[in-house]
């Protein structure tokens, strides 16, 4: 099989089929496969969709393909960290690919994402690339951020990605506030507003979907439910942990947020319904392998056998995989090559990534402001180091 | 009690003042090898323990401070020893858990609020001002609220804009509010013990580069009724020739400038804050009295903070004795930035401090 050409986009959504070499996704077929989900939806004052989602071979390839890489991305960020060229906070998604990579396919750049701090391969879903993404872990100029977020602040605005917030909540009533402006703009297109189980009792999050329904803003949020709250299992946060059921007067819906197929049935289907009717929530049933951050071992308030256990039984990719051997859409081997190749693309980003600058020290002072109305800043010694702003 | 102090000779007042300081720094030059050490971590477990065990209306509340055994490990242990009604791991709520705390507080209970950083206490601070600050006055006395917030403030490294700032000028600026900063492991130990103690409530900020480090600590501090004063400065540091005051971790930094400013000839007298409010104005003006010179350190925002407030201070009740203008040094006045490079620019380093007090000594260029 030919190797794929290095590209700098890291999601295929974006490059024509055409110049894949790679058997599987040129010559896969894009005529409709049927395939049910594991699980059946559970609808929450809704009638929730039907559990045969339609698909292709080419759209299972992507996902496989998508998922290997964000899945390796967020390896090798693991690694990173432990060499100390990524510092401070550091949340990975791995096990949670899933959720972002079903969401896309349901949606267009024109619709929104907002999230917290796990998102990394939320921002490759928008069109964010791998030296992106690796260089702002890294600090540098190359990053999506340009060195001056970090992990928890990624963003892809042309892309429809809003961040990227550390305030666990923040980014709920903040994605509303996208929907309001995109109904105030009647442009047809929603926000998904993704937040954890840690996030779901949050009051601000309450008042935020209270003022959604009420003015039928197209907000649609996604709790992404991997169980625990950092070290906090959801039993000990939530009184009632239906997190689908927790907008009351919100319709939800409960998703198997470890099947790619259903996150995208769901997200079409609740696409729809924001546009017609306002706020829903989906709760997606989903796993994090890793600790809540690379601070957190992981292991104190799980056991190992549960985590091998999911591991096991429900891993998002190993799922696409059975599917594609199945349906006899590629061979083993070559998902094992599009294993190879991606990570030598994540290797490939991490190499150009470490050769990209610093930023510049003048780079302290930029973007304060848009416009900084001559405004004076100041360094540390506000005599040695000072400077109109830009 | 104020009144008479004030009219005491100020050498007098620090040493009658700091007397723990002359007992640490005995036993350093005597028995520096016997002198124990302890981590800031430690003070503040052991403090907290300490507490718990003499009032059982003390009780801590925040994310993780159980079973986790405490983010950053403050609470460990306290959980097995004193169960988890004194002990409550809370979801992620802040305006919610604090709200609930302060309650606790009005009904006569002593609550020790945990936030995770901090930058957490946004969304809670309107209970810490309006509920907490505020309420001994609007009920002229009636209700009381003997609560302590405590947790990591200021940066820590690579944590990014939301997770760096310093809160110290924010509670510092606000009535009703008694608002500490512990720098050494004694310091942690007397002021939180202090702080639950007082029947007002304590803002205590933390320092979550500081909680690993060791610190030399005296049969006395190791005690269970060890206390130290609220309101009242160290000096870490005598000196003649320029004041340097700081708190939390630029203490440390200040101390360091001070070394390389001894080589220069130039004796820094280094001031420990400890307390943001009430500050300690008595402490730096007598300073200041004495060197004429001052330069104040802080990782905060420079404007309106804890230095401006200082500055204003000393011009107010000591422009005489000011040999030269104040010197401010403090965070840079952006957004913290991730990356390594700039974020260092974003923070006082020690050479910052040693150059103000170069300016401030006439001894730059």
């Amino acid at each position: 099989m030919a190797q794929l050409t290095h590209r700098a986009s890291a999601l295929h959504k974006s490059i024509p089929a055409v110049l894949f070499a790679a058997r599987g996704l040129a010559t896969a077929s894009t005529s409709p496969i049927t395939v049910e989900t594991s699980l059946p939806f559970t609808g929450h004052k809704i009638d929730p969709p039907s559990r045969s989602v339609e698909t292709s071979s080419q759209e299972l390839l992507t996902f496989f393909r998508d998922m290997a890489l964000m899945r390796r991305m967020e390896i090798a960020a693991d690694s990173l960290y432990k060499a100390k060229l990524i510092r401070g906070f550091c949340h990975l998604y791995d096990g949670q690919e899933a959720v972002c990579v079903g969401m896309e396919a349901a949606i267009n750049k024109k619709d929104c994402i907002i999230t917290a701090y796990r998102d990394h391969c939320i921002f490759l879903g928008r069109g964010g690339t791998l030296l992106e993404a690796f260089a702002e872990l890294m600090g540098r100029k190359s990053g999506c951020s340009k060195g001056k977020g970090g992990s928890m602040h990624f963003y892809k605005k042309e892309g429809g990605f809003y961040g990227g917030h550390g305030i666990v909540g923040a980014q709920v009533p903040l994605g509303c506030g996208l929907a309001f402006a995109q109904k105030y703009s009647k442009d047809e297109s929603v926000t998904f507003a993704m937040y954890g189980d840690g996030a779901a009792n949050q009051g601000q999050l309450f008042e935020a979907l209270n003022m959604a329904a009420l003015w039928d803003l197209p907000a649609i949020l996604v709790c992404e439910n991997n169980h625990y709250g950092m070290g906090t299992a959801e039993w000990r946060a939530a009184k009632s942990p239906a997190y689908y059921k927790r907008g009351d007067y919100v319709p939800g819906l409960k998703v198997d947020g470890m099947d790619v197929l259903a996150v995208k049935q769901a997200c079409k289907f609740a696409k729809e319904h924001a546009l017609k009717n306002g706020p829903i929530i989906l709760e997606m049933d989903t796993y994090r392998y890793h600790g809540h951050s690379m601070s957190d071992p992981g292991s104190t308030y799980r056991t190992r056998d549960e985590i091998s256990g999911v591991r096991q039984e429900r891993d998002p990719i190993e799922r696409v995989r059975k599917l594609i051997l199945t349906h006899d859409i590629a061979t083993e081997k070559e998902l094992k090559d599009t294993e190879k190749e991606v990570r030598k693309e994540v290797d490939e980003a991490i190499a150009q990534a470490k050769e990209s600058p610093m930023p510049d020290p003048s780079e302290l002072f930029t973007n304060v402001y848009v416009k900084g109305l001559g405004t004076e800043s100041f360094g540390a010694d506000r005599k040695e180091l000072r400077t109109v702003l830009p | 009690m104020l009144g008479i102090i004030r009219q005491k000779v100020a050498g007098k007042l620090n040493h009658a003042l700091n007397f723990e300081q002359g007992v640490g720094a005995v036993a350093l030059r005597a028995f520096s090898s016997s002198a124990k050490q302890m981590t800031v971590r430690d003070a503040l477990n052991s403090a907290l323990e300490e507490e718990m065990s003499a009032d059982p209306k003390v009780f801590i509340m925040g994310e993780e401070v159980g079973e986790y055994q405490g983010a950053y490990k403050i609470t460990k242990g306290l959980l097995d020893k004193f169960g988890p009604e004194r002990v409550v791991d809370t979801p992620i709520t802040e305006a919610g858990f604090t709200g609930i705390g302060v309650g606790a507080a009005y009904h006569g209970l002593r609550p020790v609020i945990e936030f995770m950083t901090f930058n957490f206490s946004m969304q809670a601070i309107d209970h810490i001002i309006n509920s907490a600050a505020k309420s001994n006055y609007m009920s002229s006395g009636q209700i009381s609220v003997p609560i302590v917030f405590r947790g990591p403030n200021g940066a820590a490294a690579g944590v990014g804009a939301q997770h760096s700032q310093c809160y110290a000028a924010w509670y510092g600026s606000c009535p009703g509010l008694k608002v500490l900063a512990p720098y050494s492991a004694e310091d942690a130990r007397g002021l939180l013990k202090a702080a639950i103690r007082d029947p007002d409530p304590v803002v205590f900020l933390e320092n979550e580069l500081l909680y690993g480090e060791s610190f030399p600590v005296s049969a006395e501090t190791l005690d269970s009724s060890f206390c130290l004063p609220i309101g009242k400065a160290k000096i870490e540091r005598e000196g003649k020739d320029v004041t340097i005051t700081a708190y939390s971790k630029m203490v440390g930094f200040s101390l360091q400038a001070a070394d390389i400013l001894a080589k220069e000839g130039i004796n820094a007298e280094v001031i420990n804050l400890r307390s943001i409010r009430p500050l300690d104005r008595s402490t730096i003006n007598a300073s200041v009295r004495k060197t004429n010179r001052l330069v104040t350190v802080e990782e905060g925002f420079p404007q309106h903070g804890v230095g401006a407030e200082i500055c204003a201070t000393v011009v107010e009740d000591s422009f005489e004795y000011l040999d030269a203008p104040v010197e401010r040094i403090a965070g840079a006045d952006v957004p913290t930035p991730y990356a390594a490079n700039i974020e260092r620019l974003a923070f006082p380093q020690v050479e910052d401090i040693v150059r103000a007090s170069k300016r401030a000594c006439y001894r730059s260029r």
